[in-house]
C-alpha cells in the first residue's frame, strides 16, 4: 500500500470513528428535547456523555488536521469551497460546547432552556450538514482545473444530499438512544429502547432511499460495486441484528449494531470515492485525487510514523476512560452538568 | 470590502478571542495541578477545595477556549485556501500532531478529571490534571511550531510551486520557536497566575475566606513571579533573533526609518509620521536598542528605508514595511504591561518573605486585583506585534498575505461569518465573565453543587 493509500484509509478511519463516537453523543443530545420529560432526566443525559463527547470531537479536529496535513489540496478545496455550510457547522458546535458546560451553572428556567436549545441544534445541525457535504463529494462538485470549487446553494442542497443528511441525523438519534440504553435505568431506559425501535422503519426507508438515489445519481456503484454491494448487505445485516438485540434487550450489542451501520455507511463513501477525494462535475480530468491532492513523500512518511506511535497510547487511553465510566447514570448520585 | 480584509478582520478577532483563553487554561491547570499535588502528598482537605475552586473557573474558561479553537482551524482552509494548498504540506502537520498528542490527551483526562473524583483513585486523578497541563503544553508546542514556519521558514522546498517539507528536525529545532515557545507558554503560566493572585486579592480586600485566599494567592504569586523573569529573558532572545531573521519587524517596533547610529538608543517614545516617513517628538533612552538586539552596548541596527530597498532587491517591487504605528506602540503596550507584572510580582514576594500577607496593604490589593488583565494585555499585543509586524507576509519571504486568501469565497460570505462568528463570541464572552463573577462571589465553600445538594465523595457522611 502507497503512503497516499494509507492516508486516505486513516481519514477515512478517522470520520468513520467521528461517526460512530460523536455520532452517539449527537443523538444523546438530541434525546434531551425528543426524550427527556424533566430537568432531572436531560441533566442524566447530558452527564451520560459528559467525560466523552469533548474527546469524541477531537476525532472529527484530527480528520480534519490528517486531511490538511496528508491531503492539502483537499483540505482546501473542502473548506473554502462549502463556507457557508461550515460556517453554520461551526456556530452549532460552538454553541453546543458551551451550553454543556453553562447550563447548570445557574439556577434559572430560562437559562436552562437557552443552553437546551443549544444542545438541540448543536446535536442535530453538525451531522445533517457533515452529511450534506460528504453525499456531495459523491455526487459531485463543480470544480474547475485550478481546484477551486464554486457551488451554487443547490449543487450543495439537493434532494440527495438532504436524504443523506436526513437518515445521519436519524442513525445518530437511534444510536445515541442505544446508548442512553446502556447508561441509564428505569423508565428512561425503557423508553430510550422504545423509541429507537420505533424508529428503525423510518430509518430502514431512509437507508433504502439513500441506497437506491446513490446507485441512480452517483457513479460510486459502476466504480466499486462488488465492495459496495458488500457493505450494503454487511449495513443491512447489522441493521436487522440491532432490531433483533433491541426486542432481546440485549442492548449492548444493539448498540454495536447501531454503530456498524453508521460506520459502514460513512465508509461507504469513502469506498465509492477511492482514490478520487473530490469528483468534479465539470470534467473527471478535474478531480482530486489521493496523488494530485497529497503533501509530499516526505511528509507522508513523517507522519505516517508519527501516527502509528501515537494512535495505540490514543485508543488505549479512550478504552480506558470508557471503562471508569462504564456505570449507569442517575439522580441519586452527583451530576456534574 | 474585499476578502482579503474581510477576511484579515475575521482572523484577527477570532484569533485574539481564542487567544484570551488558551494561556488562561495552560496556565490555570499547571496551577491546579499544583495544588492538587499539595492535597494528595499533605493529605489536607483545603488543598482539594482549592484545586476544585479553581477548576470551576478552569472548565469554564477550558470549555469557550476549545470551542473556539475548532474555528481556528477549520478557517485555514474557509478562507485561506490557497495559502493551505501552498504550504499544507509543512503546515498541516503540526496541525494533525497536535490534535492527535495533545487535544486526545487533554480531552479525555479532562473528562476523567471532571467526573472522576469519586471514580478513580486520588493518584490516577492528580496524574489527570497533570496530564492535561502536559497536554496544554504539548499543544502549545506544536502549534507554535506551525507559527514559527511563518515567521521563519525552515525545513522545506519548492517543488511545483507548493512549500513541500524535507526535514522534520529542522522545524522542531527552529531557532524561531526555541525563542517563542518559552516566551508564549512562560507568558501563560503568568496569565494563569495572575489570574489567581487577582481573583485572591478581590477577595482578601473583601475579607472573605481569608485563609483559602492568601495560600492561593501565595502559591500563584510564586508561579507568576517566575514565569514573569522567564518571559522577559526569554522576550529578549527573542529580539535578537528578530534582529537577525526579520529585521524589518525589529525596525519597525523601533519605528526606525533610518540608520539608528552606533550605539542605537531605545525609543520610549514618538510621534510617528508614516507618510513622510520620520518622527518627531522622539524620547530615547541611550544605548539601549543595542543591547536589545545583540547583549553589548553597541551595534547598528538596520531602519526600514534600507530594509525596503534589500527586501526589493531580494523579492522584488512591491512595500515591505508593515504598518508601523500598530508595530511600534503593540510592542510597548507588551513590554509595559509585562514589566509591571514582573514589579507586581517582585512585591507580592516580599510581602511573602516579609510573612506580611496576613494584613496586606490595600493599595497594593487593589493593584493586584487590577494586575489579572495585565497578561492578556500583554498577550494580545505581543500577538498583535508579532502578526502585524510580518506583514506583508503570511510565510515570511514567501507568500504574501493577499495571495493566501481563498479564490472562490465572496464578499458577501465572510461579511456573514464575520459578523456571525463576532456575534457569538460576544456573547460567549459575557457569559464567561458572568459566570466568572457568579462563581468567585459564591466563594470555594458554597460551591459543592450548583443544584442544591451537598456532595464529597471522600467523606464518607457526604
Amino acid at each position: 500500500m502507497s503512503l497516499n493509500e494509507l492516508w486516505f484509509l486513516l481519514i477515512a478511519v478517522l470520520f468513520v470513528g467521528f461517526f460512530f463516537l460523536e455520532g452517539f453523543d449527537f443523538g444523546v443530545g438530541m434525546e434531551t428535547q425528543i426524550l427527556a420529560k424533566n430537568d432531572t432526566e436531560r441533566r442524566i443525559l447530558i452527564n451520560s456523555i459528559g467525560p466523552f463527547w469533548d474527546a469524541n470531537e477531537v476525532w472529527l479536529i484530527t480528520g480534519a488536521g490528517a486531511m490538511f496535513a496528508a491531503f492539502p489540496h483537499w483540505y482546501a478545496t473542502l473548506f473554502s469551497g462549502f463556507y457557508i455550510p461550515f460556517v453554520f457547522a461551526l456556530l452549532a458546535l460552538i454553541a453546543r460546547g458551551v451550553a454543556f458546560e453553562f447550563r447548570g451553572k445557574r439556577d434559572s428556567k430560562a437559562w436552562q432552556k437557552t443552553w437546551d436549545v443549544c444542545i438541540f441544534f448543536g446535536s442535530f445541525l453538525p451531522p445533517f450538514l457533515l452529511a450534506v457535504v460528504f453525499a456531495s463529494f459523491i455526487k459531485g462538485l463543480p470544480i474547475d482545473k485550478d481546484m477551486q470549487m464554486y457551488a451554487g446553494f443547490f449543487d450543495i442542497v439537493n434532494a440527495y444530499t438532504v436524504v443523506a443528511g436526513i437518515t445521519v441525523v436519524l442513525l445518530c438519534l437511534v444510536h445515541g438512544l442505544m446508548f442512553t440504553t446502556l447508561r441509564t435505568l428505569g423508565d428512561l431506559q425503557e423508553r430510550a429502547r422504545k423509541l429507537a425501535q420505533k424508529l428503525l422503519i423510518p430509518l430502514a426507508a431512509l437507508l433504502v432511499a439513500f441506497v437506491v438515489m446513490t446507485y441512480t445519481m452517483t457513479d460510486i456503484f459502476d466504480k466499486r460495486g462488488t465492495l459496495l454491494w458488500i457493505v450494503v448487505v454487511l449495513a443491512v445485516a447489522a441493521y436487522l441484528l440491532a432490531g433483533y438485540f433491541m426486542t432481546k434487550k440485549k442492548d449492548g450489542y444493539a448498540f454495536g449494531m447501531t454503530g456498524a451501520v453508521m460506520a459502514l455507511s460513512v465508509a461507504s463513501i469513502f469506498i465509492g470515492l477511492f482514490p478520487r477525494v473530490m469528483i468534479s462535475s465539470l470534467d473527471q480530468a478535474f478531480n482530486l485525487t489521493i496523488t494530485n491532492a497529497a503533501s509530499g513523500q516526505y511528509s507522508l512518511k513523517v507522519m505516517t510514523i508519527v501516527a502509528l506511535t501515537l494512535l495505540p497510547f490514543v485508543l488505549g487511553y479512550q478504552i480506558w476512560s470508557y471503562f471508569i465510566f462504564h456505570k449507569r447514570v442517575h439522580e441519586k448520585e452527583h451530576l456534574e452538568y | 470590502m474585499d476578502t482579503v480584509l474581510l477576511s484579515r478582520i475575521q482572523f484577527a478577532s477570532t484569533t485574539i478571542f481564542h487567544y484570551f483563553f488558551v494561556p488562561v487554561s495552560i496556565g490555570l491547570a499547571l496551577i491546579i495541578a499544583i495544588m492538587e499535588t499539595m492535597y494528595v502528598r499533605k493529605g489536607n482537605e483545603e488543598y482539594k477545595r482549592m484545586a476544585q475552586f479553581w477548576g470551576k473557573l478552569f472548565l469554564i474558561n477550558f470549555a469557550v477556549g476549545v470551542v473556539t479553537g475548532i474555528l481556528q482551524e477549520f478557517q485555514f482552509g474557509m478562507n485561506w485556501s490557497d495559502y493551505s494548498r501552498f504550504v499544507g504540506d509543512v503546515f498541516g502537520a503540526p496541525l494533525a500532531i497536535e490534535a492527535l498528542l495533545a487535544f486526545f490527551l487533554e480531552s479525555t483526562f479532562i473528562g476523567i478529571w471532571i467526573f472522576g473524583w469519586d471514580k478513580v483513585s486520588k493518584r490516577i486523578h492528580l496524574l489527570s490534571i497533570w496530564l492535561v497541563a502536559f497536554g496544554t503544553m504539548l499543544s502549545a508546542f506544536w502549534i507554535l511550531l506551525a507559527n514559527s514556519f511563518m515567521q521563519h521558514p525552515v525545513g522545506f522546498q519548492i517543488n511545483n510551486g507548493r512549500a513541500e517539507m524535507n526535514d522534520i528536525f529542522a522545524l522542531i529545532t527552529n531557532g524561531q520557536l526555541l525563542v517563542e515557545f518559552p516566551h508564549t507558554v512562560l507568558a501563560a503560566y503568568a496569565t494563569g497566575a495572575f489570574l489567581v493572585t487577582g481573583i485572591s486579592a478581590y477577595k482578601l480586600l473583601k475579607k472573605q475566606d481569608v485563609a483559602f485566599f492568601r495560600k492561593s494567592f501565595e502559591i500563584a504569586a510564586i508561579v507568576g513571579v517566575i514565569s514573569s523573569f522567564g518571559v522577559a529573558v526569554a522576550g529578549h532572545a527573542q529580539a535578537q533573533y528578530l534582529v537577525e531573521t526579520q529585521p524589518m519587524k525589529m525596525a519597525a517596533s523601533e519605528a526606525l526609518w533610518g540608520e539608528s547610529g552606533d550605539p542605537a538608543p531605545w525609543t520610549v517614545f514618538a510621534n510617528i509620521d508614516v507618510k513622510n516617513q520620520t518622527n518627531s517628538n522622539e524620547v530615547q533612552v541611550p544605548y539601549l536598542l543595542s543591547f536589545l538586539s545583540y547583549s553589548k552596548f553597541s551595534g547598528e541596527v538596520k531602519g526600514m528605508l534600507e530594509l525596503q530597498q534589500e527586501y526589493e532587491v531580494a523579492y522584488g517591487p512591491g512595500d515591505y514595511i508593515p504598518p508601523v504605528k500598530t508595530t511600534f506602540w503593540s510592542f510597548r503596550i507588551m513590554v509595559a504591561a509585562g514589566s509591571l507584572m514582573i514589579l507586581f510580582g517582585v512585591y507580592a514576594i516580599y510581602l511573602m518573605w516579609r510573612k506580611k500577607m496576613d494584613r496586606p496593604n490595600t493599595w497594593f490589593m487593589r493593584f493586584m486585583f487590577w494586575g489579572l488583565l495585565l497578561p492578556p494585555i500583554a498577550n494580545t499585543a505581543g500577538w498583535i506585534m508579532t502578526e502585524i509586524g510580518r506583514q506583508p507576509w503570511t510565510v515570511f519571504g514567501l507568500m504574501t498575505t493577499e495571495d493566501s486568501v481563498s479564490p472562490n469565497i465572496t464578499s458577501g460570505q465572510v461579511l456573514f461569518s464575520v459578523i456571525s462568528f463576532t456575534a457569538i463570541y460576544a456573547i460567549l464572552g459575557a457569559v464567561l465573565v458572568g459566570l466568572f463573577v457568579k462563581v468567585i462571589k459564591k466563594g470555594p465553600y458554597a460551591m459543592d453543587n450548583e443544584h442544591g445538594e451537598s456532595h464529597d465523595p471522600y467523606n464518607k457522611e457526604g
